[in-house]
């Protein structure tokens, strides 16, 4: 430090700290818009907890995706693959030859092959990961109801067992109108959540892989010239995002106790859109991964809000698309601002058209 | 004693779709020298680089280093083998930090040590005098201070060999000798230094040796002290100084009193000209001299606005007016045929007729299109007087030779009766009859009153047409000739010495 205060440029916020900060901020500017409107249910702490109770798989699919999108990449098999490791799960535990354990490798097994393919083919053969992952998405969806075509749900006593298990936070809830103190409840997925995002937080920030990871996103061409194996980071990274939508099928089974070809359907978009709204630029090598998480806040207070105000529900789609719109021009903006540049939308590097 | 040989390419080849980069190349650094590569832009001194260092794959040749044969297969092969390099376009990514950017790719670690790196790149930033803080976002660090950043991750490697190309080309004074300083002391240590400039003087202060290279093919290699200036700018551009050929048919300058027809004052663009005054008179033919990449090309986009104009003022026929985009400069009388007409010029697709009346159609609006009557006639008539040779006027333009394509585009420029037209490289790759008739043309043109810019690699040419010409070197005016000083001679010795004399 005293070398650098000697009149030395200020330091300015990382693009990435900055949008980060921004995601922040919008999504308290939400929580409390829907605590004024709503504050019956929002004032409660449980209705925050219950985010994650009821959306844990959504949460660890926008950890996934975040990675990837980091690395300058898309996935958008993860809402299939999450729905086939659901079914395929729930098939496991029903079928009497599989326990928990067994679902659990399963699961991950899974997640873990289509991570595999996926990034073999996108590292390595370098094709379009839109494209490849699109071909996934359609591979997991036509697996998932060949599996099953009706919901089923697990009767697996250890399974729901596991299911039934909540955690207590004696210091933290509400009085109702009996005057009975009633504490929050989390449910065992949320602690896959918090544990997995530090994790890839950790990952993220300290490891090779991460910074690697972060350098490719921001300038492929350079990251190899300094010496990194891009193909080698890009492949890790599906592999990761693989694995981890593996783990959030397992997890929504936990949450529901049922396989179902419904399962999952749309979270590749919710989790794109949770991932622009946390700060994450698609363009690339931009963004903190605990914006994930935030922006996976944000996006559900919405549509939290859109339905307590007694719209349909089927709208939410509507508005995780319009909001994804939305966010993609404001961090372009955002940017261009920034940089005192024209403005220019952040589009990823697999959407950009080929300059010869 | 002959220092010891630490690099030896040779007989190094390499293809891009549609060019031929490298032909046969050889190329020797011995340890502890400081050796030039030097060519004009496009010679092929990057692509020799990027095979050296693995980015590229040679498609034929050998290297060997410290007399074995290597192959490097990426640049990280390069890297750990002992390389360092910073190459031309600053390959630093954006959004890492400074301290990042210096250290990342080279432990192989699997964790990052913050602290650790942070101290070190301070340590190394604070050495070498660097404006920049290791946490800070390489995007908010200006060019120069990514160069210098680049350096300094090449320096610190402690490498055999260190190789720089333009490294100086956004350095200031100051920071240029802060470069050489170390690259003398590298050199002390018995690195070996690659050095790649378009800066004669930085080649003749600090190289022991130099490779010339052109149009991908090795010219040689000298003792920087046994090669004048003169001669290295010579075997650039691949002109022997004897053949002074200059058959000057061009008609005496006019005169200077009068109110030129095109004025400019500080005119500069994004691409990164140095802002520049330029003046021509009606009925005179001027052109931008210089190696190619010297500017010549942007300079004349800066007055057609082909580029984002980012300063200067503009006056024709003496009264100021507001040129932003190409349609104002066109509005204004000014026409432009672009040095490369496949990606700016021809519209492939188009027929020829359509191709030559574009550009009036462009002035008039498309809300108010030319008849087809009107299309053909004009067509017909500029066919005719430049002689193109084309089937029909439906035939789509890319079926031409590239001669009749370029004489299409003329036509398109011609039939707006632009005031002032410039011409960038007409005479590129078409057959020497075609380069007399435009030649010829240009003259013609020019007696009727219009006035022109024409910029040719070829000297030669611009003696015959230009009364006039510019003479540029680093993206900067540094003389004018006219006269009887307009020599081949004087040119190059101008090239050579910048503009003092
Ligand atoms: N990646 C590439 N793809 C196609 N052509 C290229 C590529 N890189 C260089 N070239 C071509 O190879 C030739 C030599 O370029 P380069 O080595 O960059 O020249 P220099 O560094 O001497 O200016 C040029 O004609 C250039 O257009
Ligand atoms: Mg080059």
């Amino acid at each position: 430090m005293r070398l650098l205060n000697r009149g030395k440029p200020r330091t300015r916020l990382s693009n990435s700290t900055l949008l980060f900060i921004i995601a922040g901020i919008i999504f308290l500017l939400m929580y409390g818009i829907a605590i004024v409107s709503f504050p019956v249910s929002f004032r409660q702490f449980q209705t925050f907890f219950d985010f994650f109770n009821l959306n844990a798989a959504l949460f660890i699919t926008t950890l996934g995706m975040c990675i990837v999108i980091i690395g300058g990449g898309i996935d958008i098999s993860v809402g299939a693959v999450c729905g086939l490791v659901t079914m395929a799960c729930a098939l496991l535990l029903q079928s009497g030859a599989g326990n928990v354990w067994g679902a659990l490798f399963l699961a991950l097994g899974i997640g873990l092959a289509f991570g595999l393919m996926h990034g073999f083919l996108i590292a390595y053969l370098e094709i379009q990961p839109f494209i490849i992952t699109l071909a996934g998405m359609f591979l997991a969806q036509g697996l998932l109801t060949t599996l099953h075509k009706e919901p089923l749900n697990v009767t697996n006593p250890d399974f729901v067992a596991l299911r039934r298990f909540t955690i207590e936070i004696p210091w933290l809830g509400t009085v109702n109108r009996l005057g009975v103190f009633i504490p929050c409840e989390i449910k065992p997925g949320v602690i896959v959540v918090v544990a997995l995002v530090v994790l890839y937080a950790v990952l993220m920030k300290w490891s090779s892989f991460g910074r690697n990871l972060y350098a490719v996103g921001g300038n492929r061409h350079s990251a190899r010239m300094l010496g990194i194996n891009v193909k080698k980071t890009i492949f890790l990274s599906y592999v990761l995002c693989g694995l981890t939508a593996g783990i959030s099928g397992f997890v929504f089974l936990m949450t529901t106790g049922a396989g179902n070809i419904g399962n999952g359907a749309l979270y590749e978009i919710k989790a794109i859109a949770a991932n622009v709204m946390g700060g994450i630029m698609l363009s690339g090598g931009v963004g903190n991964l605990l914006g994930a998480p935030i922006g996976t806040l944000t996006l559900l207070t919405i549509n939290e809000l859109i339905r307590a105000a007694g719209v349909q529900s089927n709208l939410q789609a509507i508005v995780a698309g319009l909001l994804l719109y939305l966010f993609i021009v404001l961090q372009s903006i955002i940017m261009a601002l920034r940089d005192r540049r024209e403005f220019r939308l952040a589009l990823p590097p697999w959407l950009k058209p080929h300059r010869s | 004693m002959q220092p010891e040989i630490i690099l030896k390419m040779e007989g190094i080849c390499k293809s891009f779709p549609g060019v031929k980069a490298l032909h046969n190349v050889d190329f020797v650094l011995r340890r502890g020298e400081i050796h030039a590569l030097m060519g004009e832009n496009g010679a092929g001194k990057s692509t020799l680089i990027k095979i050296l260092t693995g980015v590229y794959q040679k498609d034929a040749g050998q290297v060997y280093l410290e007399g074995r044969l290597v192959h490097f297969k990426s640049p990280q092969d390069a890297q750990n083998m002992g390389i360092g390099t910073v190459f031309q376009e600053i390959a630093l990514c954006p959004n890492l930090t400074v301290a990042e950017n210096m250290f990342i790719g080279r432990s192989r670690g699997a964790f990052v040590n913050w602290k650790q790196m942070n101290e070190s790149a301070a340590k190394m930033l604070n050495s070498l005098g660097i404006p920049a803080s290791p946490t800070q976002e390489l995007a908010s660090c200006s060019i120069a201070v990514q160069q210098m950043i680049a350096i300094a991750r090449a320096v610190d490697m402690d490498c055999k060999i260190l190789i720089l190309d333009e490294p100086t080309s956004s350095l200031d004074e100051d920071e240029t000798k802060k470069l050489f300083a170390l690259m003398h002391e590298l050199k002390a240590r018995g690195v070996g230094i690659i050095f790649i400039t378009h800066f004669i003087d930085q080649v003749y202060e600090i190289s022991d040796r130099i490779t010339v290279l052109r149009n991908g093919e090795l010219i040689g290699e000298y003792l920087t002290a046994e090669l004048p200036q003169i001669e290295l700018v010579s075997k650039m551009m691949g002109k022997a100084l004897s053949d002074v050929s200059a058959i000057k048919k061009h008609e005496p300058p006019k005169s200077d009193d009068s109110v030129p027809v095109f004025e400019a004052r500080g005119l500069s663009s994004a691409t990164g000209v140095r802002p520049f005054d330029f003046s021509v008179h009606k009925g005179e033919v001027n052109g931008f001299a210089g190696l190619l990449g010297s500017g010549r090309s942007e300079s004349v986009r800066a007055i057609f606005a082909a580029d984002k104009v980012t300063g200067g003022e503009v006056k024709i026929n003496g009264k100021v007016v507001k040129i932003r985009t190409p349609l104002d400069a066109m509005k204004q009388g000014i026409g432009y045929l672009p040095e490369d007409r496949k990606s700016d010029g021809i519209i492939d697709e188009l027929s020829v007729r359509d191709n030559i009346i574009l550009a009036l159609q462009v002035m008039k609006g498309f809300f108010r299109p030319l008849s087809r009557k009107q299309a053909e006639e004009f067509a017909n008539q500029y066919i005719q007087l430049l002689e193109i040779k084309t089937p029909s006027l439906d035939t789509s333009v890319k079926s031409l030779s590239g001669g009749n394509q370029q004489k299409a585009i003329l036509a398109r420029w011609l039939l707006t009766h632009p005031m002032y037209l410039i011409l960038d490289e007409p005479t590129r790759g078409i057959d020497v009859g075609t380069k007399v008739e435009i030649q010829k043309l240009v003259l013609k043109l020019a007696a009727e009153g219009m006035s022109l810019t024409f910029i040719s690699s070829e000297i030669d040419e611009m003696l015959r047409v230009c009364s006039r010409l510019i003479v540029m070197r680093d993206r900067e005016i540094v003389g004018e000739l006219s006269g009887v000083d307009l020599t081949e001679q004087n040119v190059m010795q101008m090239i050579a010495q910048g503009g003092g004399e």
